[in-house]
């Protein structure tokens, strides 16, 4: 009777539980076996409301569009026109995100600025200081002003553009930053102070100012320091932009930045990316609301990022409010990060193309995400620099293509009358009407 | 002898004319009337000079700098000398949170106390504290020497790196991977000379202990778990 019952006629097929589901179970037995808890490098990578769950309209009767290649659409902004004796006059509205020399190698960094100069953008310093290297191939660079301040100095705060304060970023709203170890080399403990080969953790909170009316005092010295010259920049972890907004302008922010939880990261705990924070697509318009009460809205500018893929996320976002965006993982992955060609490294690494996020080991195939010479003289920073020129190219004529096609003589001209949402919960946080209706869930009733 | 009365002159202006110096100015002592605590007095300056305060400083005074002398009559903000590069400051008062925070090279004496955080992250400068420091002072402190006559609050030295910490008086409680260490000759020898400088020659270095990293926490274990 049991050989009968064991049989496959008499069986379901395996069914693995939704809860603890394969993913789950690894990461239980990952857990026991280590001791430690997940590292990893990227954002958020679960299933979040995202730029996907909108549309935008297009023309019709009542709006016409714009020749496509013959009628002009604008891309440039303006960056930190407040209170900053010299403002950034970008050509596009798309920005190199703040990634660190020590999590990036040497020719990624150089990459960055090549690509980004070309395009007439900026790019942004990291949790290390700032290199020769990098200030040199980089018209215009932006200065992080981080927790850890590791090879701040004003000789650097001087030759900066402008000045980005650290309060968070959108992978770890609320956590410090992580560097292993095996990326500390003689060079990188240099710049940072610190021995070479240990564990290196910058601190969550900045040294010497705690709360909103600190930070103003804080933004006043380093306006002091540099003659009122810089634009300086809030940058926040996407978690309360509403308040974080408003606080910032109170503080005296030329440019407030706002990173949403799929914005990556160099090493953060997996529990920490994927728990904390709000997605990119909810935190736009609170920050933009703030703005906009306070009077400030294209005043005080508004870089969003956190996910940015193509043009239709940069004109969403335009459309949302935003001024400007910018991008971190997307510029990696133009340089060369997760290349299919390089699959049979991936593998041996356990992981695959498209899904490698172990950038804090410091065994990055591609050369980016290393310390190691024998991997990072495989980047060259020129051909790469040339892909991230392409790339952001295209972004740029995706944004103008959907800009035309709404009427837009510029890029800022889009708005959120522009655009509809696919899902009641993007409709909500887009605060857009659901597509065919004019339901904007937690602002209007829904009406027949 | 350059006089600056900030009930007259705005802080911004006074900024801007001690960075127009150069290096070979002979505007070398200039003397700041009436701060009344105002913030972001004397930051960033980059000259061989010399600049008192008659009276309170605010938060931020002198920040940044490199080669000036700032000597302050009165007490001292949030973040005196902070990020500092080299040069002097020297504090007749008390001083409030996070003094020195950051600093990379120069020597900061503070003739009362510091308040909490005295020496953050502190990244090659000297401090000698003739009174008091309060809590989590030297937290994260990578390089860089801090003297205090006085006592010490809780969790000194928490998660320090490679500074060392000399205290005469008592210390409530180390932070985590603080302990204390031998004095060495050459330790000796370094809080002489720091003492010497603050004016304390007759301070024995030998009635001073000295605190350091265990280095237990450099590179994480899960063994050390309880420690963070």
């Amino acid at each position: 009777m049991s050989s009968s019952l064991s049989t496959p006629a008499h069986r379901t097929v395996p069914r693995v539980s939704a809860t603890f589901d394969h993913y789950a179970i690894s990461e239980i037995q990952r857990a026991a076996a280590t001791g430690i808890y997940d590292i990893r490098g990227a954002g958020a990578k679960r299933k979040l409301p995202h730029f996907d769950d909108l549309l935008f309209l297009g023309a019709s009767v009542s709006r016409y569009p714009l020749e496509g290649y013959r009628e002009k659409c604008g891309t440039n902004v303006t960056l930190g026109s407040r209170f900053a004796k010299k403002p950034l006059e970008l050509k596009i509205p798309i920005t190199i995100a703040g990634m660190s020399f020590g999590a990036l190698s040497g020719p990624a960094k150089e990459a960055l600025g090549r690509g980004a100069t070309t395009m007439g953008t900026s790019t942004t310093t990291g949790d290390g200081g700032m290199t020769d290297e990098e200030r040199g191939h980089s018209k215009t660079l932006v200065y992080q002003y981080l927790p850890s301040r590791y090879g701040m100095n004003p000789r650097d705060l001087r030759r900066a553009d402008a000045i980005e304060i650290v309060i968070g970023q959108g992978a770890k709203p609320g956590g410090g930053g992580m560097l292993l170890g095996q990326k500390i080399t003689e060079r990188v403990a240099k710049m940072r102070t610190l021995p070479v080969g240990i564990d290196q953790r910058s601190a969550c909170r900045h040294p010497d100012w705690t709360g909103p009316d600190d930070l103003e005092i804080k933004i006043e010295e380093l306006r002091e320091i540099t003659d009122w010259e810089k634009p300086i920049f809030v940058k926040v972890g996407a978690s309360r932009p509403y308040y974080d907004t408003a606080l910032a302008v109170k503080a005296g922010a030329d440019v407030v930045v706002i990173d949403g939880m799929q914005g990556g990261t160099a090493a953060t705990q997996e529990v920490f990316i994927e728990n904390v924070g709000l997605p990119t697509l909810a935190a736009i318009r609170p920050a933009v609301e703030a703005l906009q009460e306070l009077g400030m809205h294209r005043k005080v500018q508004l870089i969003v990022s956190g996910g940015i893929r193509n043009g239709a996320d940069v004109a969403k976002a335009l459309a949302l409010g935003a001024d400007a965006v910018s991008i971190g993982t997307a510029a990696l992955v133009a340089l060369g990060d997760n290349d299919p060609a390089l699959e049979p490294e991936y593998e041996k690494l356990g992981t695959t193309a498209g899904a490698y996020d172990d950038w804090h080991e410091g065994r990055d195939p591609a050369g980016i995400t290393t310390q190691d010479p024998a991997l990072f003289s495989r980047l060259d920073p020129v051909k790469a620099g040339r892909r991230l020129a392409n790339y952001l190219a295209v972004l740029t004529l995706e944004t103008q293509t959907i800009a035309r096609a709404c009427g837009k003589s510029h890029v800022h001209n889009l708005e959120p009358e522009d655009l509809v949402a696919l899902t009641v919960e993007a409709a909500a946080m887009a605060r857009v009407p659901l597509a065919g209706t004019n339901w904007i869930p937690g602002r209007s009733a829904y009406q027949e | 002898m350059p006089v600056i009365d900030l009930n007259i002159v705005p802080v911004r202006k006074l900024n801007a004319a001690l960075h127009a110096l150069l290096p070979n100015t002979n505007e070398t002592d200039w003397e700041i009337l009436n701060p009344e605590g105002r913030h972001a007095i004397a930051v960033g300056l980059d000259a061989p000079i010399t600049v008192k305060i008659a009276g309170h400083a605010g938060y931020y005074c002198g920040g940044m700098n490199a080669q000036a002398t700032i000597l302050v009559d009165g007490n001292v903000g949030q973040g005196v000398g902070e990020n500092m590069m080299s040069g002097e400051i020297r504090v007749a008062g008390d001083a409030s949170q996070s003094a020195g925070a950051t600093g990379r090279g120069g020597l900061l004496i503070i003739d009362g106390n510091a308040s909490a955080r005295c020496g953050i992250s502190m990244k090659g400068i000297d401090i000698v504290v003739k009174g008091s420091i309060g809590h989590m002072s030297a937290f994260m402190a990578q390089a860089g020497n801090l003297v205090v006559l006085g006592d010490a609050g809780e969790a000194l030295g928490d998660s320090i790196y490679e500074a060392k910490l000399f205290v005469r008086g008592k210390v409530k409680s180390l932070g985590a991977d603080c302990i204390q260490k031998e004095l060495t000759p050459e330790d000796e020898a370094v809080l002489a000379s720091l003492l010497a400088r603050a004016g304390l020659t007759d301070v024995s270095p030998k009635a001073f202990r000295l605190y350091g990293s265990a280095r237990r926490l450099y590179n994480f274990h899960v063994d050390n778990v309880d420690a963070y």
